[in-house]
């Protein structure tokens, strides 16, 4: 008899302790939620805001760009992160983009590959199949193969539409992160893939493009043209919260410019 | 007296509901499950139409226009879990007998054990050791210029369905009344002619029930397959890269919007009826074994 008093009381104070959670006052908290590509520079910029207004709480959800925009316009987030232009679709919806930072994306290949620089053209001749061999690159005698992501990733549509190679993609692997893509590169010598620069390390080796080594120097003024912008997705016509807005004002401030800039991609403001 | 005893038939009232809420609560579950996929599921099949989703041998879901035919999915399911099959059920099938009927209790009890650890490795580590020494190793083997295949995830799918087959394999011949293989040896039959001529058929609805569950697990795993079968949707072929029913619900989910994510609940739709088809014949096979 005891024993089932214990356990319902157990019950009791777990689904109260549920609902007070649920119910949560969301005051002193900024929620983003999008893009994993923007995980280092947002998780930075949180980082320092929580730190600078002791009592805060900031969130970041890694979903992707597409379900960062769809939490935004639901309401379940207070910013959105899109590592994407807005499309006209969701514009309509009543969502407004602002620059946050630029991200340059590296064409990586393997180390032990001697090609080391190619040109946007050749880029997009290889992603859809017009040159499948690394010697009509001045490589050696080897078979192109194509790494890429998967579709919907704000990575692809950024690589696709600077190369101009839409739904034109011959890919040999279609992988679910930037990480895999660096992985599977550095594991295959005749390999080649897009990640984000930030994210590039010294297991791979991200190639020049018409002579332009990508840098954040490069990226910002504009001559590495294998670039992206990285934003902020806020609703129109809903106010956010007190503490959501000084976020955004900090973030897209020059105070911040010093923070996106040591994650590795290249402040817009 | 009469106190207590109507005290104790309320506990008892009490806890009986408890059990039937927490039993329902499972079945709640699926049931919501059910509803939720099916009601998600049809508006895109719908939209595409039945023929043009199912036997569509295009799926471009972001391209202008898209098209979102899944033909090439179901057939890597199909193919891959195939193969897996052709691959694990001799090994785990022979593996039972032996462990059953042949090893000393003290090799069985190691061997269990591996084969207990293996069922609870999680299958992203699968994946991981697949995408790290599988993939550059089938590469290299065979002279393909990437080793991401649909070979690489029937490969990967044998090692992982072999404990359900083993296990399931090994309780059912160990349920093989004695006096049937007593008899046959006393008859004058060899040991070996004893385990594969009476007890193997004395326990095939066993056995069958062991492969179907090893089909089940293999046409419901996601993250293994996804990290070695490079998830380009292209008809299977051998060392082709390819994409499963369950890699194309997974690797599109977190970027997808509109009509694309409406058509990956109908991929999970004919996922899940593929599966509700699986256990209707394993429940088909277990109830077969009990009349014998």
């Amino acid at each position: 008899m005891k024993k089932i008093m214990y356990v319902m009381l157990i019950m009791v104070l777990v689904t109260g302790g549920l609902f007070a959670q649920g119910t949560k006052e969301s005051g002193g908290m900024v929620s983003t939620d999008g893009s994993t590509s923007m995980e280092k520079v947002i998780g930075a910029l949180g980082e320092q805001f929580m730190a600078d207004n002791p009592g805060v709480t900031f969130t970041y959800n890694p979903t992707g760009s597409g379900s960062g925009i769809t939490a935004v316009s639901e309401g379940r987030c207070d910013i959105g992160l899109s590592s994407r232009a807005l499309k006209d679709a969701e514009k309509a919806q009543g969502l407004k983009e602002t620059v946050l930072a630029y991200d340059g994306i590296a064409i990586i290949v393997n180390n032990d590959n001697p090609v080391s620089n190619l040109s946007l053209d050749q880029i997009a001749k290889m992603y859809t199949g017009q040159i499948t061999n690394w010697k009509e690159v001045g490589g050696k005698d080897a078979p192109i193969v194509l790494i890429g992501r998967e579709a919907g990733s704000g990575t692809r549509d950024g690589f696709e539409s600077i190369t101009n190679t839409k739904d034109k993609n011959k890919y040999r692997q279609e992988l679910t992160s930037t990480g895999d893509v660096i992985a599977t590169v550095g594991r295959n010598t005749d390999a080649i893939g897009y990640a984000s620069l930030a994210s590039v390390k010294a297991t791979v080796k991200a190639v020049t493009v018409g002579g332009v080594v990508p840098s954040e120097k490069t990226v910002k003024d504009g001559s590495y043209v294998v670039q992206r912008p990285f934003m902020l997705v806020t609703k129109t016509g809903t106010p956010l919260s007190a503490t959501a807005q000084k976020f955004f004002d900090y973030i897209t401030s020059a105070k911040a410019s010093s923070i996106i800039s040591a994650s590795g991609v290249v402040s817009a403001n | 007296m009469k106190q207590s005893k109507s005290l104790k038939r309320t506990v008892e009232r009490v806890i009986q509901t408890i059990f039937l809420l927490l039993g329902l609560a499972t079945v709640g579950s699926v049931l919501l499950i059910t509803v939720y996929i099916i009601i998600s599921g049809i508006p895109a099949i719908r939209e595409i139409g039945l023929v043009d989703f199912l036997f569509g041998k295009k799926w471009a879901s972001t391209a202008t226009p898209p098209s979102y035919g899944i033909l090439p999915f179901i057939l890597t399911s199909v193919y891959g879990t195939g193969g897996a099959i052709l691959l694990g059920v001799p090994v785990g099938f022979l593996t039972a007998v032996y462990l059953s009927k042949v090893a000393p209790k003290r090799v069985k009890e190691i061997v269990s054990e591996a084969v207990s650890l293996l069922a609870g490795i999680p299958s992203v580590v699968y994946g991981l050791v697949g995408m790290l020494v599988l993939v550059p190793a089938i590469r290299s083997v065979f002279g393909v210029p990437d080793g991401a295949s649909l070979l690489a995830a029937i490969i990967v799918l044998s090692v992982m369905i072999l404990p359900s087959i083993v296990k399931v394999s090994i309780t059912a011949l160990d349920a093989v009344p004695e006096e049937y293989e007593q008899a046959s040896l006393a008859l004058g039959a060899t040991k070996m002619e004893t385990w594969f001529r009476v007890s193997v058929p004395a326990a095939k609805s066993g056995i069958a029930a062991a492969i179907v569950l090893g089909v089940g697990r293999a046409i419901g795993e996601a993250m293994a397959v996804m990290m070695v079968s490079g998830n380009v949707p292209n008809m299977p072929e051998l060392f082709q890269s390819v994409r499963f029913l369950t890699t194309a619900v997974a690797s599109e989910m977190s970027y997808s919007s509109g009509l694309q994510r409406q058509a990956l609940f109908s991929i999970a739709l004919v996922l899940y009826l593929f599966i509700l088809l699986i256990n209707a014949v394993f429940n088909m096979l277990l109830k077969g074994g009990k009349k014998q």
